[in-house]
């Protein structure tokens, strides 16, 4: 995903960022993608909060879980810190 | 057309007028760390502190980097800044040189000039801030206490100027002008005051997709000193040449101001003509130096030898257009450089000057003298010799050495 | 010391994350984890100054930013001096009533790299002149980002770029620098160390260090699967047993006085379930060298290393363990 850079004229000065990173997806760095078992889950929200990449989410309507697979780079600890072994790593 | 204001004259010496200057200035914070011969301007700085003189917070830290680094954070925060240093303390900036002026925050640095270890030398010459003339800082040198103190209240308005936004370094010999007392005539507080005014801050694009005044602000978060790779990287330095050649619009234009209030002018604030009009010989040179050097000018002018000076009051950005225009009749001139450039064949000055001067077809002979090293004192007839042998040149038609040491004990 | 914050697991997790998605950390970093746990302790207007480093260089691709928070980075051995001048300027712009009256908070981020060697003067001096910010350290263990070189912070025996294991070198040789307990010697309000799979002690501490008036400094542990050759799924497992082995204990300093927090209590109290080091040691490739039969010796050397230490710091913390029975 590549815009158009831009010319010296047109940047602010002083190198402010001007793009959030949640514009750069680093999900196809991923070669295993986690799957979970919503039975097995317990909704504990470790997976919550160890993912390095804030790529799984606690969806407060709708009261579960969710993974963000643009941002997972799929390094399996979700899988290895749940405690009911609820989340598989499988190849992509 | 503002007229000259009423002035009070105090004894300072040019440490004291930095001091004074900054304390005018209306500066949110010094971050500041002591060196000889710039100690005079901490220790004056702290004793208003002390007095509650001032609305400054004065931060001692522990080294000159640290004390750049919490300037240029201040400063991205919003707030005026002002720092001072010298030889080793500049260098151990360095890299923080190119950061701040990276990071388009305008810090006013006051540098007492003095020469670079080894050996230790605590005297003045000029190798400390020629060296950093890559940096992006503005630079100034000054001839006397006097502009010292006119200097530094410009610097602030020059730097905050947002078609530049970039430090600017205020250069005073070390000793020679940091220790020495003159009359100095100051502005009244609310003169000063006013005529630095209030920061003006730049806009930015932030990752918010908002245009935001450039500063650490939670309520309009953006990051600032990111990581370009080198598809981006070279677009910043080009802005920062931009600025460059801005200030020297800029320049001019805030020492005119200046002076309709102030009645001093030094030049037109990037160049210091002295009898330069028919002048067949010439000197070039930065600094207190010029001082001594006019008093020859006027003695050989008084034997009828057309002589001149040429003293650049601003280094950086380099007045190229000034330099040739000043110089456009001058058949030979010495360029005196107080530093050196090792393995460079001649001294930083030197190069400048040549290179300005390359592209005038009937360019004069330009030599080189590197003097003064070390804080070592130059007489006046050692700078008739150069006119000497300036005149020498011009009967020949011949130069004998291009680049020459004064005072040098073969 | 308290704070008075109380939250629950899903409190945190339905905060924002501040330390935003789409950084370029490494697949299993567990310093990425680390600052958005830290983000998640942020009480109110932040501003965040950051190191060169990893987590700098990842989060801050111009034009992407992975910061949601005012964000300063200028150099490498400067983040205390970038949090002193920041301070500095919020006070006196208040004072002259340029900003709002409000309570901002400062936190500087900075690997080992930024902190045990090149960066220590700054934060000496800062915290000597008493500002007010937390200072966070993530602990990796070696100068990650330029390519995993040794710092003060690299353990006894671990093979990094610049103190290899070879055939005649077993890694480096000498011991991880104590900075947490220099930080103490400072007579600094707070100074505590965290792991991240202990996330609510970790975000606790953060939040004390925030609230806490003027300089505090917490030393989190941030496995490194790049660096350490370890899996990157077990980077969090890998800071449990840390702990669990006593290499890395949690404790907080409060004025001076040790305090060891839950997870190091339960083992001085149950020193039965403090595991081996082995179990640390062999899951990381650059102890591989370890378990070989030239250099098998250190692994004896090293327990004996991490006990003292910890019995050391038994001792500070006033715990007197139970004795053994037979």
């Amino acid at each position: 995903m590549t815009t158009k850079e831009k010319s010296w004229k047109e940047i602010s000065p002083a190198g402010v960022c001007w793009k959030s990173s949640t514009q750069f997806f680093t999900g196809d760095w991923k070669t295993y993608t986690p799957i979970r078992d919503p039975e097995k889950c317990t909704r504990c929200l470790l997976c919550v909060l160890f993912c390095p990449d804030g790529a799984i989410h606690w969806q407060k309507e709708k009261g579960d879980i969710e993974f963000d697979l643009n941002f997972c780079k799929g390094c399996g600890i979700c899988a290895n810190e749940c405690p009911t072994k609820a989340i598989e790593m499988k190849m992509v | 057309m503002k007229s000259v204001v009423k002035q009070e004259v105090l004894a300072l010496n040019g440490d004291e007028a930095v001091a004074y200057a900054a304390k005018q200035s209306d500066v949110d914070v010094v971050a500041a760390y002591p060196i000889t011969p710039q100690t005079i301007i901490v220790e004056k700085f702290s004793e208003y502190v002390a007095n509650g003189e001032v609305e400054t917070e004065f931060v001692c830290t522990e080294s000159e980097h640290s004390a750049l680094t919490a300037c240029l954070a201040a400063a991205v925060t919003g707030a005026r800044t002002f720092t001072a240093s010298a030889s080793a303390g500049l260098a151990l900036m360095h890299e923080m040189l190119f950061v701040t002026s990276g990071c388009r925050a305008p810090v006013v640095m006051a540098i007492a000039n003095r020469a670079l270890s080894a050996p230790l030398n605590i005297h003045g010459d000029q190798s400390d801030t020629m060296v950093e003339r890559d940096s992006g800082w503005i630079q100034i040198y000054a001839e006397s206490v006097q502009e010292v103190y006119d200097s530094m209240i410009q610097a602030f308005r020059i730097g905050e100027n947002l078609e530049v936004l970039l430090p600017v370094i205020v250069g005073l010999d070390g000793f020679t002008l940091s220790h020495s007392l003159e009359n100095v005539n100051v502005l009244p507080d609310d003169v000063a005051k006013k005529f630095v005014g209030i920061r003006q801050l730049p806009n930015v694009l932030t990752h918010e997709g908002k245009t935001l005044p450039f500063k650490l602000d939670p309520e309009n978060p953006m990051s600032m000193g990111p990581v370009a790779f080198p598809n981006y990287y070279t677009e910043f330095k080009r802005q920062q040449e931009e600025a460059m050649k801005n200030a020297l619009k800029i320049i001019p234009q805030v020492h005119e101001e200046y002076a309709q209030i102030s009645g001093r002018h030094y030049g037109d604030g990037l160049l210091d003509a002295y009898c330069l009009d028919d002048a067949e010989i010439a000197t070039v040179c930065l600094g207190s130096t010029a001082g001594t050097v006019k008093t020859v000018v006027d003695e050989l002018r008084a034997e009828g030898v057309k002589a001149g000076l040429l003293r650049i009051r601003t280094f950086r950005p380099l007045p190229m257009e000034g330099i040739i225009k000043a110089l456009e009749n001058v058949k030979a001139v010495a360029v005196m450089d107080k530093s050196m450039s090792f393995g460079g064949q001649g001294g930083p000055v030197f190069h400048e000057v040549r290179h300005v001067l390359y592209d005038v077809l009937a360019h004069p002979y330009v030599v080189n003298y590197i003097y003064g090293l070390g804080g070592r004192d130059t007489s006046l007839e050692q700078i008739r010799e150069i006119y000497g042998d300036l005149q020498k040149i011009l009967q020949t038609k011949r130069v004998e050495e291009p680049i020459r040491y004064v005072g040098l004990r073969e | 010391m308290q704070s008075e914050w109380k939250f629950t697991a899903k409190d945190i997790a339905e905060k924002p994350d501040l330390f935003m998605p789409g950084h370029r950390a490494c697949a299993g970093c567990a310093p990425a984890t680390v600052m958005r746990l830290i983000m998640k302790a942020v009480r109110g207007p932040t501003i965040v100054t950051n190191a060169t480093g990893c987590m700098e260089v990842v989060s801050s691709i111009y034009p992407y930013t992975s910061w949601a928070t005012p964000w300063l980075h200028t150099a490498f051995e400067n983040v205390a001096a970038n949090a002193s001048g920041i301070g500095t300027a919020l006070k006196i712009m208040k004072k002259k009533g340029r900003i709002k009256q409000q309570q901002i908070d400062i936190i500087a981020l900075a690997g080992d790299g930024g902190t045990y060697d090149i960066g220590i003067q700054a934060l000496s001096g800062a915290v000597e002149r008493g500002h007010d910010f937390l200072f966070v350290l993530y602990d990796n263990e070696a100068y990650m980002n330029t390519g995993i070189q040794r710092s003060g912070g690299t353990p006894y025996g671990a093979s990094t770029t610049t103190s290899q294991a070879g055939t005649v070198v077993p890694g480096k040789l000498e011991q991880k620098k104590p900075i947490a307990d220099i930080m103490v010697a400072h007579n600094m309000p707070y100074v505590a160390t965290a792991s991240p799979y202990y996330w609510r002690d970790l975000i606790e501490k953060v939040r004390k260090g925030i609230e806490v008036n003027g300089p505090a400094f917490l030393h989190v542990f941030a496995p490194c699967p790049r660096g350490w050759r370890s899996d990157p799924a077990k980077s969090i497992e890998l800071s449990r047993l840390a702990v669990e082995t006593c290499i890395f204990p949690l404790w907080e300093a409060v004025n001076g006085e040790y305090v060891l927090s839950t997870p190091s209590k339960v083992l001085a109290l149950a020193p039965q379930k403090k595991k081996p080091v082995k179990e640390y040691l062999q899951v990381q490739g650059r102890f591989r060298h370890l378990f070989t039969p030239k250099f098998e010796k250190m692994l004896d050397e090293i327990q004996q290393i991490t006990d003292a230490k910890w019995q050391r710091l038994l001792k500070k913390c006033g715990i007197t363990q139970p004795t053994k029975t037979a």
